[in-house]
């Protein structure tokens, strides 16, 4: 293991890797320390750098009354850039990987009756959820669809759930009767869906009738992200203090910051609170944290340098 | 409360203090360092309950929310085997997963990256304060009315978008609220008479109609319509931050105020630095610890040491003022001092259930402090300060102050 994971991103150790289906993995993530991992919600992901440098975002699919472990699906992609064929070729148990997060961009609201419709390996964020669903004693419904049902993870844990569950693989049944699962529009209501393209384009069609804020989506297609999570040191301007800090592998910039003996208020250290929230006035942050959502992501004018790194070789920030 | 008998379990030292007597609310220091020096749990017989003063297991049972449950109550009083004195709240005496969107909700609105908008019209309502406290030149004052309750009550009443009239009322409710975490002594019976009244006026605000549009009470009502929360939730959200958001925040300035009238090499510092602000606000959050305690209640049998365990179903007390404190984690524990980190204090609380609303307290304590420090060239004690006593809160009653202009 070339292990060069930096030691402010969360180090997890893979401590199972679990065949689901087919094409299907699982993994179970801890930190080699045994400490608490941090807290998430039903929808949330984390990101996961991967020893060759690419990052990839994978649903949270375990029990988080568990705070020491996490679980991800990986399904291999053929035509993916690699990551998934590393997760399923080359990783293995003991093995340490980065994590950042996790982040919720897909949080389950609060209702009596909610309708789940995964897509193949669209199944891992629903999982939690109908976990919470059933916990609160709520009406609901889930329809998982598949190429074939030997792809079709976790069908055994919810085979506990009888026949709030309907499995429908293509190859035996066809595609997924939205309209039939739906029912009439009605309010109150909840409908969550993730899986390909097509599956939440059809979604959006079959939902067109009903009340507003009633359809959730995730897209599971990970976004790879545009840099490379960096290995080696980089700097960070202190535009105030008129101070360049080399930041090495094993320092967060929080820590390199304050050791140059500029004061950043911190709390969490876990990239969740926002105390540290630093203005970024050029290059681009490599975020970590649990907080921002994907379009402050991309507009790059802030970070939480309690986690967060760089992209670039220089990073400008307001302090 | 429970039908266990009162005596300690094997090999937990015994104390029969009272945290909520006169005398510790008056000076708490000594009671916090005999608990934290008697060891890591303390079993306090008085009230039979397992306390935590050392930094390390405050900090594990705060942010341990699956082993110490907070929907039972964070008082002393076990919402399981008592009725509560209102409706428990949806974020502080509320579990995962039933506390997840309205945490969400709440911490998207007052969250740092929210607030943004609101730093130039704080620093601004601070100004003018500060002009009107000074007019004249140098000025004698009590801080705590003068400054640490009137610039909260003139800014974030607006920010949740009250209506004008009854904000008196604010600070008496909240004081009761806090008094109510702790047993039923003189504190909870000096509040009783006016508790319907102050209720009454507090639930009515919480009404959409109530509420200016685009402030952070329209934004909870908001988030109903697009179904993040329910609308039975939403009165219940604004709730928290009228009963939250007042008294906490007028005892933190009373605390940094404090800090600073007894240390004038500091006040010199933030004056030369006035980026020290926020560090100084935090700083004095820790030194002062606003909030003393909370409780939880354990779901099931949490070891905690060597041997020793919470059973389930019992009430944990945690001393946040005294891991605050705490020699084990911080150099020099009880000075207040400028130069030191005091990140990962626990005076906000920790993990899931830290203060929502720290980064508004953060706010208004820096366009504060910024605003004095422009201004004030030195503030020292013009004499004899006052303690007010609450169960929950370490707060001052009075703090004579000589403001000398620049």
């Amino acid at each position: 293991m070339n292990g060069a994971v930096p030691a402010n991103v969360v180090s997890l150790e893979v401590v199972t890797k679990t065949r689901e289906a087919d094409g299907v993995v699982s993994l179970m993530l801890a930190r080699p320390d045994g400490r608490r991992l941090p807290d998430w919600t039903p929808g949330a992901h984390i990101d996961v750098v991967l020893p060759t440098g690419i990052t990839r975002q994978y649903s949270l699919c375990g029990d988080r009354f568990d705070a020491h472990a996490y679980r991800v699906g990986v399904l291999r992609e053929p035509d993916g850039r690699g990551g998934s064929a590393y997760v399923h070729d080359v990783l293995a148990p003991g093995d340490v990987i980065g994590v950042g997060g996790p982040r919720n961009n897909f949080p389950l609201v609060p209702s009596t009756s909610y309708l789940f419709v995964a897509g193949g390996i669209g199944i891992t964020p629903l999982l939690p959820m109908i976990h919470q669903a059933d916990l609160l004693g709520a009406d609901w419904r889930l329809l998982y669809g598949g190429r074939a049902r030997e792809s079709m993870a976790f069908r055994d844990e919810l085979s506990a759930y009888g026949d709030r569950v309907r499995v429908v693989p293509q190859d035996e049944r066809g595609l997924l009767d939205l309209a039939a699962f739906l029912g009439a529009p009605r309010p109150g209501v909840k409908v969550y869906c993730c899986g390909p393209p097509p599956l939440l384009a059809a979604m959006e069609r079959a939902c067109a009738a009903w009340p507003p804020y009633t359809l959730h989506l995730e897209r599971f297609v990970a976004k790879e992200q545009g840099a490379p999570a960096r290995s080696g040191p980089f700097a960070v301007e202190l535009a105030r203090a008129g101070v360049v800090v080399d930041v090495p592998p094993h320092l967060s910039v929080l820590d390199a910051v304050r050791a140059a003996g500029v004061d950043v208020l911190s709390s969490c250290r876990q990239g969740t609170c926002g105390t540290c929230e630093t203005t970024v006035l050029a290059g681009r942050p490599d975020h970590r944290d649990s907080i921002l959502a994907d379009h402050e992501r991309a507009a790059g004018d802030c970070m939480f340098p309690c986690v967060s790194r760089s992209c670039d070789d220089r990073l400008v920030l307001d302090l | 409360m429970t039908s266990a008998p009162a005596t300690a379990p094997p090999g937990v030292p015994t104390d029969d203090a009272d945290p909520f007597a006169p005398d510790v609310l008056e000076d708490p220091l000594p009671l916090h360092a005999r608990l934290r020096d008697a060891g890591p749990v303390v079993y306090l017989s008085r009230y039979d309950v397992y306390a935590f003063a050392r930094y390390e297991q405050v900090n594990a049972a705060l942010t341990n929310w699956q082993g110490f449950e907070s929907g039972a109550g964070v008082g002393l009083s076990n919402f399981r085997h008592e009725k509560p004195w209102r409706p428990p709240s949806l974020l502080l005496e509320a579990d995962p997963p039933r506390h997840d969107a309205p945490r969400r909700v709440l911490s998207g609105i007052v969250g740092a990256r929210a607030l943004r908008t609101l730093r130039e019209r704080w620093a601004a309502a601070a100004e003018d304060l500060v002009d009107q406290v000074l007019a004249g030149g140098s000025t004698e004052l009590d801080a705590v009315p003068a400054l640490a309750q009137a610039f909260p009550l003139r800014v974030f009443p607006d920010a949740v978008g009250l209506p004008p009239e009854g904000r008196e009322n604010l600070l008496p409710y909240g004081d009761h609220a806090f008094n109510a975490f702790g047993p039923s002594n003189d504190l909870v019976a000096k509040g009783a008479p006016r508790v319907a009244e102050l209720s009454a006026w507090v639930n009515a605000r919480c009404a959409r109609e109530e509420l200016a549009p685009d402030r952070f009470g329209a934004r909870i009502w908001g988030a109903a319509d697009r179904g993040e929360i329910t609308y039975e939730q939403a009165p219940l959200v604004v709730r928290s931050l009228l009963t939250a958001g007042v008294d906490t925040t007028v005892h933190g300035l009373g605390a940094v105020l404090y800090a600073f009238a007894t240390h004038p090499e500091h006040w010199a510092r933030l004056r030369s630095d006035p980026r020290l602000a926020r560090v100084a606000f935090d700083e004095a959050v820790r030194w002062e610890s606003p909030v003393q305690t909370f409780f939880r209640t354990a779901t099931t049998d949490v070891a905690i040491t060597d041997g020793v365990e919470v059973p389930a179903g019992r009430k944990i007390l945690m001393f946040l003022a005294a891991a605050n404190r705490d020699p084990r984690r911080w150099t020099d524990p009880d000075a207040f001092d400028l130069s030191r980190d005091p990140s990962g204090h626990v005076g906000f609380g920790m993990g899931i259930h830290q203060c929502v609303g720290q980064h508004v307290a953060r706010l208004e304590a820096e366009a504060l402090l910024t605003a004095l420090a422009r201004r004030v060239a030195t503030i020292e004690l013009a004499g004899p300060t006052r303690r007010h006593h609450n169960n929950t809160l370490r707060a001052w009653e009075s703090l004579p102050m000589r403001l000398r202009e620049a």
